[in-house]
């Protein structure tokens, strides 16, 4: 790293500590480019909020998510890279000519390559309520708050995935899930959703959508939409779980001009590269099919191999 | 058992002694579950950042962490972690569930400012 024009300059500027941007940033490292890593939070992504990983190569048992994220920043630490985590980001300059991040309280940073890798994060609902209650009676993680409602009435939002993996966890504490689907069938894997939708404590609540979350003394209320009605409800439970699926990061690049679809994520060539000369984009950010770790880890992967060839 | 490189808080009289004699102390009370492990983390880098803070966690399933769980400003928190804020020994913010590092930087310029 060195200093020029009040900036610190890198060979490399990775903006996300997830699998994508450490996978980036120990091949960027090993082969002697100067490389930083910027986070808004700690590093490791979604991988540090999972709960085990038992896909990912190389470990015969399920290895805590936590666990493998803190191995692969302290394997990026090991060959030189440097971080700047809980990072505000108050300044991102993306061009063919020059690229550079403005951290607040800690100055600007610049590098010749960036790479893209702030990855997805689970969607909320930005409904009435949902922030006012989250942690007293909205949750989004089965493992961490199911036992608040042991032998409670719960609502879960979502039909996909998650929101069946996570019920299925969920009907191990609580006396009732009424979910609540936007459509008229669960998105959700056949052999996941038909272990809960058989469950006898189960109900569903089909084309609904929530408008609002109230609290009515000690209950919390949903305020839900027939979509196609248009009629609208008010039920009550004991708490409310939501699981409708990610969204990307995209927030920092909507202001510069990488090219986004409509949905947030970032097109790249196949090389891992954006409309933007030098910078790329790797991780459940970019526009891809699927979404995981292995991917994640392979986008970093060729995006950095990209930057050490041209370098 | 928390895994984190933060001090451990592991008894009522710890926590006592500790908001007793710091004048800001913030205390992550949780397990290592998904909501948690980011704040701990957070936790982990601004204790460089603000070296006047005394940053620590507490296992949600000690006995201990009864005198957490049993503040009148965490009644009705349903998610975890708890995460206590203490200046001169009173509680200034309690938050439930998952914090961002913006959010955690927001109830410290909040409350310790």
């Amino acid at each position: 790293m060195v200093m020029s024009e009040n900036m610190q300059k890198y060979d490399v500027i990775i903006i996300g500590a997830g699998p994508a941007g450490l996978a980036a940033a120990i091949y960027t490292s090993r082969a002697i480019l100067s490389t930083l890593v910027i986070d808004e939070s700690s590093a490791g992504g979604q991988v540090k909020t999972t709960h085990q990983v038992a896909n990912y190569p190389g470990f015969v048992e399920p290895i805590a998510g936590h666990e493998l994220a803190a191995n692969m920043r302290k394997q990026a630490e090991k060959y030189g890279t440097e971080f700047k985590l809980a990072a505000d980001i108050i300044n991102l300059h993306l061009s063919n000519q020059e690229k550079w991040v403005e951290l607040d309280d800690e100055g600007k940073y610049t590098a010749e390559f960036v790479i893209i890798a702030t990855g997805s994060s689970p969607r909320l609902l930005n409904i009435p309520g949902e922030k006012d209650y989250k942690g007293s009676g909205i949750s989004y993680c089965a493992t961490c708050d199911g036992e608040f409602y042991k032998d409670k009435d719960i609502f879960v939002i979502g039909g996909g995935n998650s929101a069946m993996e996570e019920s299925l966890l969920l009907l191990q504490f609580v006396k009732s899930i009424t979910v609540i689907h936007q459509f008229d069938n669960l998105q959700a894997e056949k052999i996941t959703a038909d272990k809960v939708t058989t469950n006898p404590k189960v109900n569903i609540l089909w084309s609904h959508e929530p408008r609002a979350f109230y609290k009515k003394e000690n209950k919390m209320v949903v305020e839900a939409e027939n979509l196609k009605t248009n009629k609208r409800i008010r039920l009550e439970r004991d708490g409310i779980f939501v699981f409708v699926g990610l969204v990307p990061n995209s927030t920092l690049v909507k202001n510069t001009p990488i090219q986004l679809t409509k949905y947030g994520y970032v097109i790249t060539s196949p090389q891992m590269e954006t409309n933007i000369r030098g910078v790329y984009a790797a991780g459940d950010i970019r526009d891809k099919k699927h979404r995981q770790i292995t991917i994640a880890v392979g986008d970093g992967t060729i995006a950095a191999l990209e930057i050490i060839h041209r370098v | 058992m928390l895994h984190t490189n933060l001090e451990h808080i592991e008894s009522e009289e710890q926590l006592k002694e500790l908001i007793e004699n710091n004048e800001k102390v913030a205390v992550c009370c949780g397990r290592m579950g998904p909501m948690c492990i980011p704040v701990y983390d957070i936790f982990e880098i601004f204790q460089e950042k603000y070296p006047d803070i005394q940053f620590r966690d507490m296992d949600f399933d000690t006995p201990a962490a009864i005198i957490i769980k049993n503040l009148p400003e965490c009644r009705g928190f349903w998610g975890l972690p708890y995460t206590i804020y203490y200046r001169n020994g009173k509680v200034v913010k309690a938050t439930s569930s998952i914090q961002t590092a913006k959010e955690v930087k927001s109830v410290i310029d909040e409350v310790f400012a």
